[in-house]
């Protein structure tokens, strides 16, 4: 071909972009895929012949168990964080362009320190002899330190915490995008705060509520360091099924397929944002 | 083409008070003494406006003149921060947008992306809860008007800007409003479209009957759609009159200046002879209808001259004033020229080409003479103000 001559910079870039999806993308997952349907073998990890018994075992009542509680949990994280990030974010968008850029420098901050780093923080914090209860009993305000480590509150707490700027992005994007025209012209045609919001500010935004709802509740049945250390032994995610496969249990079929289950629940959930954005039209009136 | 909008006007005759002639001297919105600030910047000072029931009103001025502001507080976007604004005598001033029975068509169209045509023009009927068959057909009487029903299932992106205008104009009139207010709302349309929607917009508002308060910063597109026109500059009305009153007799410099091109001489009052007055200008002593202001002799004042009313003549003639061309613009049904006279002033002048003389032209550097017919000149008087008069010709 004549173009791979003409423009170099191109075609580097382009194989750049497919060695790295070939590679560290597409391989490594179908290295995943394989491993789910083969043997688990004591010596060498995985053997042959392959076979479905892993899935099978994801069937067992224990695991459909920890599955619904991880996703019952995600699922809490993920509602908690629309509640905090939508009107924060719809606020952010209200501010003036300067402090906005500073709001989000302070939202963003947070990423420079370990999760796990700040996960202990939160720990400290929660703990029984911890901030919370420490400050609550000097006040007199209660008797006894409340018990808050080591439930499923503390990991849901854990999750929001870590998870709620992935929430507040997507969604300052699109209120960002939502152009002040539109919910004039709904006043203007007599709808009052109510219908606009629903039939003008909900349709426009659902776009980011569902990359928030995708960016928050994967990771948060996947993050399996924050119930390992706020949760106790009952608070198990997915993420820590998976963990404990390939790290304790020494069962990679059964890990592989566990994370395939999470991965095509990602899958499913990225069609439906899909289908949302279609609907909306990729582009606004003007 | 039998008009559509004759099958609009059919269900429209409920309400006669559209459909009424006559002089549109019934006041049906009242502005008194509005005045709004931004951040300590005056954007509207004290402006008092009666707008006509049935007219076609343009808010004219350039960018900053607080024209969209006014919008704004009639739409009740905004609040003023003191002042009334009336409807048919009933207060509107705190009543909120969703509660006024006006409309707006907005600069962007701002048409709901996510909704089809369709839902976009029945979005205000079923805010008003109406039945289903009813937003049915008088949405699709609204949109036959604008000749769109072919397309009411189409979304807005998938629609011209033409298109696009003519959605958010069925929008807006299908309520019925007393009033629509148009923001700007050809100035996103290319030259040839922009015509077409405004003798559109004129036969929709002379066939609706409804009162249109149109805003543009278009002094050409103000002068042929309107029946009156507010010139405002720094939140001040500067004059209100008929097209012809704006553009044969501005009120002030602004005005003259902001709508179409001027010239302006400098004239000395010599003498003053019951109704006429003996003015100097560039040293030739005009006889000039005595103007509406006081006059002294030796006041200075500006006389005003349209480049239309500017004649050329040949250099061998003894009247006016003598100059060369220094630049020529054939403008199709017109010759514009620039002529520089002897003491350097500039003057616009604009000929017709007649039928004797199709090949009429000039050449770069031709020796002319410039005069005007008595009688054609506005003379205005010495403003105090000049300082910021300067910089219009920016914004225009």
């Amino acid at each position: 071909m004549s173009s791979i001559r003409q423009q170099p910079f191109r075609t580097a870039v382009l194989v750049l972009v497919w060695g790295w999806l070939l590679f560290l993308v597409l391989a490594p997952n179908l290295l995943v895929v394989g491993a789910s349907v083969m043997t688990r073998d004591p010596g060498s990890f995985l053997s042959l012949p392959l076979n479905l018994d892993a899935y099978r075992q994801l069937m067992d009542p224990l695991y459909l168990d920890v599955f619904l509680h991880s996703l019952y949990m995600a699922a809490v994280t993920t509602l908690a964080c629309l509640l905090i990030g939508y009107p924060f974010a719809w606020a952010l968008s209200k501010v003036e362009k300067r402090r906005q850029l500073l709001l989000i420098f302070f939202l963003i901050v947070p990423f420079w320190t370990n999760s796990l780093v700040r996960t202990y923080a939160l720990k400290l914090i929660l703990a029984t002899n911890g901030l919370i209860n420490s400050a609550l009993l000097s006040l007199g305000w209660i008797d006894e330190p409340v018990r808050m480590l080591y439930t499923e509150g503390a990991v849901i707490i854990g999750l929001v915490y870590l998870l709620l700027p992935f929430m507040i992005l997507p969604l300052y994007s699109v209120f960002d995008d939502l152009r002040e025209e539109l919910v004039m012209a709904s006043h203007d045609l007599g709808a009052g705060r109510f219908a606009t919001f629903v039939h003008v500010i909900v349709p426009l935004t659902l776009p980011g509520v569902l990359a928030g709802v995708m960016l928050v509740l994967l990771p948060a049945m996947g993050l399996f360091f924050v119930p390992d250390i706020l949760g106790g032994s009952r608070n198990l995610l997915v993420g820590n099924v998976i963990k404990n496969q390939f790290l304790d249990a020494r069962n990679w079929p059964f890990g592989a397929a566990a994370s395939i289950v999470l991965t095509l629940t990602m899958a499913v959930l990225m069609l439906a944002h899909r289908i949302s954005k279609q609907r909306i039209g990729e582009e606004g009136s003007a | 083409m039998p008009t559509p909008l004759f099958v609009f006007g059919a269900f429209w005759k409920n309400r006669p008070l559209f459909m009424r002639a006559g002089p549109m001297t019934q006041t049906l919105l009242s502005l008194s003494n509005l005045t709004k600030q931004f951040g300590g910047k005056t954007v509207l000072d004290s402006l008092d406006l009666d707008i006509y029931d049935g007219e076609f009103i343009t808010l004219l001025g350039p960018s900053g003149c607080g024209k969209t502001t006014l919008l704004r507080l009639i739409a009740g976007f905004e609040q003023p921060d003191c002042g009334a604004i009336s409807l048919s005598g009933v207060d509107l001033t705190g009543t909120p947008p969703e509660g006024r029975p006006l409309n707006t068509v907005f600069q962007h169209y701002a048409l709901f992306p996510h909704m089809s045509v369709f839902d976009n023009v029945a979005y205000g009927l079923k805010m008003e809860k109406r039945p289903a068959d009813e937003i049915r057909d008088r949405v699709g009487e609204a949109l036959a008007m604008v000749q769109l029903q072919d397309y009411a299932r189409r979304k807005p992106q998938q629609l011209s800007g033409g298109q696009q205008q003519r959605v958010a104009i069925a929008r807006a009139v299908v309520k019925r409003p007393r009033l629509l207010l148009l923001d700007e709302p050809l100035s996103a349309l290319d030259y040839k479209l922009r015509r077409t929607m405004q003798i559109e917009l004129k036969r929709l508002q002379r066939e609706l009957g409804i009162t249109f308060v149109f805003v543009t910063h278009d002094q050409e597109e103000a002068l042929s759609m309107s029946d009156r026109v507010v010139v405002l500059k720094d939140g001040v009305v500067q004059q209100l009159g008929t097209p012809r009153e704006v553009y044969e007799r501005p009120a002030n410099l602004f005005t003259a200046r902001f709508v179409g091109e001027t010239n302006f001489f400098p004239g000395t009052v010599d003498a003053i002879n019951g109704g006429e007055i003996i003015v100097d200008v560039f040293g030739l002593k005009r006889t000039l209808r005595k103007p509406g202001f006081e006059l002294h002799p030796g006041q200075t004042v500006h006389v005003l001259l349209r480049p239309e009313d500017i004649r050329v003549l040949e250099p061998s003639d003894e009247q006016g004033l003598a100059g060369r061309i220094v630049e020529r613009n054939y403008k199709g049904s017109t010759l514009d020229s620039v002529i520089h006279l002897d003491d350097g002033t500039e003057v616009l002048a604009s000929e017709f080409f007649d039928e004797d003389d199709p090949a009429f032209d000039y050449r770069l550097g031709e020796p002319v003479r410039v005069s005007w017919v008595d009688g054609w000149e506005w003379l205005l008087p010495e403003e105090s103000t000049v300082a910021n008069i300067g910089s219009l010709a920016d914004d225009v």
